[in-house]
């Protein structure tokens, strides 16, 4: 089952190194990873995306927590939450692919933030399931390039990830 | 305040953590360290032959007092050569400070001279690590060093300081910090009651216990507790090759080692069990076999202060994150205060059980024209009286110290459970002697991993440690040949020791004293003279069956009870 584990962690250096080589050293996997500080400068909060059984995902958020450099560790997928996924794609768009893309992009509600005469790049934001099913709508439309933010998550309602 | 260089910090703060001896070897980055030491007194430096035996020597401290070992080594191959101490540590979770020179700052990540990414190489083996950026952080960094290698369960920390850190002309502060506060760093100190009263309700209803325990009572200083415990239940007790000692060996309710060369009374008792208290052990995959097959009938308590131990390889059904010592206490004072008492007659009917398996096993083995390497130890045993700090090298020695030193003291027994590092040996007998001079210590090895870190024997001169070396001399990689002779149809692929040093002339040449022993009946008059030289190293280089083997030995992937119990009868 997928998996999104949230984790606050001390902004220093090697910090990132530790929760990355984790995932490696104990061949846990990585779906996607972002990380950035948050309001509170010494704190960077890091979204992990991972595929596992309930005793490996216990694993992972029991050997997070014991690195040192991590403050808190939640797994959002036990609870309610909401997760967001930016996505650009630069896609061929001449003819009457042009008008077809535009549509689609739209029932996304997907921004076109660049134009050449050639080619459009498309805004996505959602979770992951809708930026795959943009892809998959676009069907013959030819891709250019991808680029994926990886997920980013947060717990609904009250509840909050703060030291 | 006083102003101090950030190399007569680094000297400074470990002599305010009361550390009396660092292990170690100078090198370029370490210049203004090593002068600031050379200007002192009170932290006396140890110089190693080989940064694995500082490293090492730290560790057995340790395991021998369960405060932290320091090991100080020089950027590069220094910091290099200290990885496998640093992981032996890690794996057995001993607390140790290992303080890695590095290359000036502003040359990091040029691949200047000697410089290697010490903190990046040493990650995944390390509880934590830190990197001096600003010399008047060392105080403060080599306090939650310690702190974080001493509390919760315990493991290596390294500290990587580039020399420009250390500059003598470049004075700050010096301000040794009482206390550690971290937000992200908060050792347990005690376990939850509820999960308490659960455990200790199950402990007494239990028909078939056995209490499982580790290098957890040992590091965690809850021996005493546990006897307490196991005494006022009358309840069987095996120990893990790290917990060995946590509870006495020669006692009534000991089943000795569990595991593959476990004891077949402690597999069986194990196998058949409808309850087990486990203590700081941790259902490692040398203790369980074949986890689908582990203990079918058993319910589990575990007690251990690291939640990720708990549930990892094993499910349980009481998972307590706790420090033994004072989860069993609290265990203690529930089991005096319960109205439940243990069912005598099932109690009874179980030690019965055991004591027939006891009867079928019992750790025999078959005498033969050679002398045994059991004998060895046995004799050992008998000359040290069960009191000596046991160091051990690894391999089959290692298993027959394991199983025949019967250790009645935590903390006696030193070993690399974890990692299984050859080379351990004698720099561990070392740490030890240098800290105990009083005590009986021996380094109970091989000729294979003696010769791993020999060039040690340069500083028992140099220091006058008097170790006693028991070298279990069989010409071989013995564990390895018995894996060949049981999987590999006695293909002896490289298990073989040839061109073998004549260890006695070798020692002498150190200036220490020489036995080759041949006879079993040369074997107590030399081992005791050997113990009487109080002063002088004894390299006892004794000629043992080299077609033994250890037993028994579990079946791969079988459960607890499936073993072999000599060449040819298995369970």
């Amino acid at each position: 089952m997928r998996h999104i584990i949230s984790v606050l962690l001390e902004n220093e250096p090697g910090a990132l190194s530790r929760v990355v080589g984790l995932f490696s050293q104990r061949n846990y996997n990585i779906e996607s990873l972002t990380v950035a500080p948050t309001e509170d400068p010494t704190l960077s909060r890091l979204t992990v995306t991972t595929i596992g059984n309930d005793r490996v995902v216990e694993q992972i958020t029991k050997q997070l927590n014991k690195l040192i450099d991590v403050v808190k560790v939640v797994d959002l997928s036990e609870g309610d939450h909401i997760e967001r996924e930016v996505m650009m794609i630069k896609l061929k768009a001449n003819g009457q692919m042009r008008a077809e893309i535009k549509r689609t992009a739209d029932i996304f509600r997907g921004h076109i933030i660049d134009v050449t005469p050639n080619t459009y790049t498309v805004q996505l934001i959602g979770d992951s399931a809708k930026l795959d099913a943009f892809i998959a709508a676009l069907g013959t439309a030819s891709i250019l390039e991808v680029v994926r933010s990886g997920v980013s998550g947060i717990a609904r309602g009250e509840k909050v990830l703060s030291v | 305040m006083e102003l101090l260089s950030g190399a007569e910090m680094v000297v400074r703060a470990l002599r305010d953590e009361g550390v009396k001896y660092i292990y170690g070897y100078p090198g370029g980055a370490l210049l203004h360290v090593y002068d600031a030491i050379f200007q002192q007194d009170e932290v006396e430096h140890i110089l190693v032959r080989h940064e694995q035996a500082a490293t090492h020597m730290a560790d057995a401290y340790a395991r021998a007092t369960n405060k932290a070992g320091v090991a100080l080594v020089t950027s590069g191959p220094g910091a290099t050569n200290a990885v496998t101490g640093i992981a032996t540590a890690y794996m057995d979770s001993i607390p140790m400070v290992v303080i890695t020179g590095q290359v000036m700052s502003y040359l990091i990540g040029e691949d200047a001279f000697q410089e290697t990414d010490m903190l990046g190489i040493s990650r995944p083996i390390v509880k934590h690590s830190f990197s001096v950026q600003r010399p008047e952080d060392i105080p403060s960094i080599i306090k939650k060093a310690f702190h974080i290698a001493q509390s919760g369960r315990p493991g290596p920390v390294v500290v990587d300081i580039p020399k420009d850190m250390t500059t003598p002309t470049e004075r700050y502060p010096y301000d040794y910090p009482a206390n550690v506060k971290m937000r992200s760093y908060g050792p347990i100190s005690r376990g939850h009651s509820g999960q308490i009263k659960k455990a200790v309700d199950m402990l007494l209803a239990a028909k078939r216990p056995v209490i499982y325990t580790g290098g957890g009572v040992i590091m965690g200083d809850a021996s005493e507790e546990l006897v307490k415990l196991a005494q006022e239940l009358n309840y069987p007790v095996t120990n893990t090759l790290m917990g060995l000692g946590g509870y006495p060996g020669t006692d009534r309710q000991s089943l000795g080692m569990l595991g593959m060369h476990g004891s077949y009374e402690a597999n069986m008792a194990m196998h058949h069990s409808d309850f087990i208290l486990a203590v700081g052990a941790r259902f490692d995959d040398r203790v369980t076999n074949g986890t689908d097959k582990f203990c079918p009938t058993a319910r589990i308590a575990h007690i251990d202060i690291d939640p990720a131990s708990i549930s990892k390889t094993i499910d349980v059904d009481v998972p307590i994150v706790g420090p033994a010592k004072a989860v069993l206490k609290e265990m203690l004072e529930l089991v005096a205060e319960a109205k439940a008492k243990p069912d005598a007659e099932a109690i009874s009917n179980w030690w019965k059980q055991i004591d027939e398996w006891r009867q079928r096993h019992g750790g025999r083995f078959e005498l033969g024209d050679k002398m045994k390497p059991q004998q060895v130890i046995e004799m050992l045993s008998k000359v040290t009286n069960g009191d000596a700090f046991v160091c051990s090298d690894v391999g089959q020695h290692q298993m027959f110290a394991a199983q025949y030193y019967k250790f009645n003291k935590p903390n006696r027994w030193i070993n690399s459970g974890g990692l299984g590092t050859m080379g351990f040996g004698l720099p561990a007998a070392m740490g030890v002697k240098l800290n105990f001079p009083e005590a009986d210590v021996a380094c109970v090895t091989g000729e294979g991993s003696i010769q791993m870190n020999i060039q040690e024997l340069s500083t028992c001169k140099q220091y006058d440690l008097p170790v006693k070396i028991i070298n279990l001399n069989n010409q071989s990689l013995g564990m390895v040949r018995q894996w060949q002779d049981m999987n590999y149809e006695s293909r002896h692929s490289q298990s073989y020791m040839q061109s073998l040093p004549d260890f006695i002339k070798l020692v002498e040449s150190y200036g220490h004293v020489g036995m080759k022993v041949e006879r079993y009946e040369d074997l107590e008059g030399a081992m005791r003279e050997a113990f009487a030289m109080k002063d002088r190293l004894v390299f006892m280089d004794i000629y043992v069956d080299p077609f033994e083997h250890v037993y028994p030995m579990q079946v791969p992937r079988g459960s607890m009870r499936d073993m072999w119990l000599n060449k040819t009868e298995r369970t």
